[in-house]
């Protein structure tokens, strides 16, 4: 056999993704493009003559049968042509990229900002574990865990904006037109995501280290003398990664589909505003365009944490599990 | 016997006597609540926290404790569905993964992969845009979510179970894969799945506030505790209560049922702590 098992560790994911992706897609297309019915009709409301239907049916085409409209639609996407709006006129794969350039930054912040809060936080309640420290930090994370970002979102604002006045309440200036103004409105939203994210993760990190602190290698590490802190630090930290790692994918998906409530709270024109006024417009090109891009999103980030997985853990790959 | 609980698991005793006492709130609302939640009275709005009114009116002087009250009963209700969803349909498809093996666990963990692909916003924006929003969507769009969640607490426990002798046993004696499954893999699994569904109901009381918050879950005249979020969206700046008392009864109860969670793992198996719970937000 020429092949490896990490190419077909590799080959066997890759596959996988691009499965659930096109079963996805389908379902999507299922929902969207043929259980309304006629989608012109859908788009036009009942009161529309038979005439203007039967031209918005030829103009988006929807004459052919439903497999080759699939197949189409797919193919298109594959070209990066996702459609043209129903409502707006304007190519889908634009106004989506336009509302990206919010949503992106907006969920990497909250990212960078939950691992930075998080993951510290959970190795120094794991070193202290048992001590006024841990149960602090823990009580913490408990209330963390449980605050909706969107509500904590219009706290920032009362406090930052409203009192303090430092930052903006909310709205957007372009990145072109001042990148440091689009920063500073990105800041709170960013925070207020970001606050549940990192508690989950202090949670999972410290669980992970108290874990990894019972194995052997720490204790025969402590034998050489190390101190337990010393131990944890040199030798746990890198092991409890792992269970981190997958908390991590799995936020970032979800970071995504929760960035559009909060962008709600600040007025951000990402993703959701395009969104929601794409379900109240009706425009189904739209709303079939924005999901897709979540799903593979979402599925995206899933494939890379397995792939991070196996290059950590050898093990992993060998079992091709 | 309460004396002993709270004596041996104080967490949990206090994190059930808190999320019984919301939920017991919540179904009062039903016969009983300070005044009705629809009645409107313009001239009284904006009031503070007073003896007539304990936490004050809102925009449209509607007294915030019973809002608050039918609010959470709303709640409770659709993250209470949601969970039944994703245990009734999880639940058999973990067990069947474990018992039939194979080609049946290939599709069950496929079709988990694929609901995972399905964050519940998403599900709630394909339903919305369909059937338009409300509250039995949210329901689903939460319910949906819950059901990967399930398949694989119940598959991972029910694995373990499945290398025990008694279930070789059961083999031997000719019992079918189903009865196994009902009769052996079910009930030791059980407290693994009581604990999820308290996670998952903390998390489901979250994404319904999360719904209704951008207006694709509960629609008024009802109410819940994310739709009074919503309203106060506008008016927070001016009138901070109208969002603080909301938000904070989300939190309480939210951290009443992760305190009797945590409680239940603990008290039910201490070895529990170990069989990888989710605590993944939605």
């Amino acid at each position: 056999m020429g092949v490896s098992p990490m190419t077909l560790f590799l080959l066997r994911r890759i596959a996988g993704f691009a499965v659930t992706l096109f079963v996805a897609a389908l379902i999507i297309f299922l929902l969207l493009d043929l259980l309304p019915g006629d989608p012109a009709r859908f788009i036009l409301g009942i009161n529309a003559t038979p005439e203007a239907v039967a031209a918005l049916r030829a103009q988006m085409g929807l004459d052919a049968p439903a497999h080759e409209r699939f197949l189409n639609w797919i193919g298109g996407m594959l070209r990066g042509d996702f459609g043209i709006s129903s409502t707006q006129r304007l190519a889908v794969s634009e106004l989506i990229a336009e509302r990206m350039a919010v949503t992106l930054p907006l969920t990497m912040i909250a990212m960078v900002v939950s691992v930075v809060v998080g993951l510290p936080i959970g190795i120094l309640a794991a070193m202290r574990r048992g001590k006024a420290t841990d149960t602090a930090l823990m009580v913490l994370a408990q209330t963390g865990v449980a605050v909706p970002n969107f509500w904590f979102g219009m706290l920032l604002t009362l406090v930052f904006a409203v009192t303090l006045r430092w930052l903006p309440t909310g709205g957007f200036i372009p990145w072109d037109e001042d990148a440091g103004a689009a920063l500073r409105g990105l800041v709170l939203p960013g925070l207020a995501l970001a606050l549940p994210q990192a508690s989950i993760l202090a949670r999972v990190m410290r669980t992970a280290l108290v874990d990894v602190a019972e194995q052997d290698f720490i204790r025969t590490a402590r034998a050489k003398g190390m101190t337990k802190s010393e131990a944890i630090w040199r030798h746990g930290v890198r092991n409890a990664l792992l269970p981190v790692l997958t908390i991590l994918g799995l936020q970032f998906a979800y970071l995504i589909a929760g960035t559009i409530i909060v962008e709600n709270v600040f007025y951000l024109p990402g993703l959701g505003r395009l969104i929601f006024t794409a379900i109240s417009e009706r425009d189904l090109v739209l709303v079939r365009g924005a999901t897709i891009v979540l799903v593979v999103a979402t599925t995206a980030t899933m494939l890379l944490v397995d792939l991070c997985y196996g290059l950590v853990d050898p093990r992993l790959r060998r079992q091709g599990a | 016997m309460m004396r002993k609980l709270a004596r041996q698991h104080p967490s949990l005793a206090i994190g059930l006597l808190a999320a019984g006492i919301f939920a017991l709130l919540g179904l009062v609302s039903l016969w009983w609540t300070p005044y009705p939640i629809d009645q409107i009275a313009i001239s009284r709005r904006f009031l503070g926290p007073g003896w007539a009114h304990w936490l004050g009116t809102d925009h449209l002087g509607r007294d915030m404790l019973s809002l608050v009250m039918s609010g959470m009963l709303t709640s409770f209700v659709v993250a209470s569905l949601g969970v039944l969803i994703g245990v009734g349909i999880g639940v058999p498809l973990g067990l069947a993964a474990v018992a039939w093996g194979g080609a049946v666990e290939w599709l069950v963990l496929r079709f988990s992969d694929l609901t995972f692909a399905f964050p519940a916003v998403i599900v709630a924006i394909l339903i919305a845009t369909l059937a338009g929003p409300g509250a039995t969507n949210a329901t689903i769009a939460i319910g949906i979510f819950n059901i990967p969640v399930f398949a694989r607490v119940a598959r991972g426990g029910a694995l373990a179970i499945a290398t025990q002798d008694y279930v070789a046993a059961a083999r031997l004696a000719g019992l079918g894969r189903a009865t196994i499954a009902a009769r052996h893999l079910l009930p030791n699994i059980m407290s693994l799945l009581i604990v999820q569904g308290t996670i998952q109901l903390s998390l489901g009381i979250l994404a319904e506030a999360g719904l209704s918050y951008i207006g694709l879950g509960t629609q008024p005249p009802a109410t819940s505790l994310g739709l009074m979020l919503r309203d106060a969206q506008s008016l927070f700046l001016i009138h901070p209560s109208l969002s603080l008392i909301p938000g904070l009864t989300i939190v309480l109860v939210v951290i009443a049922l992760n305190i009797a969670g945590d409680g239940l793992r603990d008290a039910m198996d201490p070895r529990l702590r170990h069989q990888g719970l989710s605590h993944g937000a939605g």
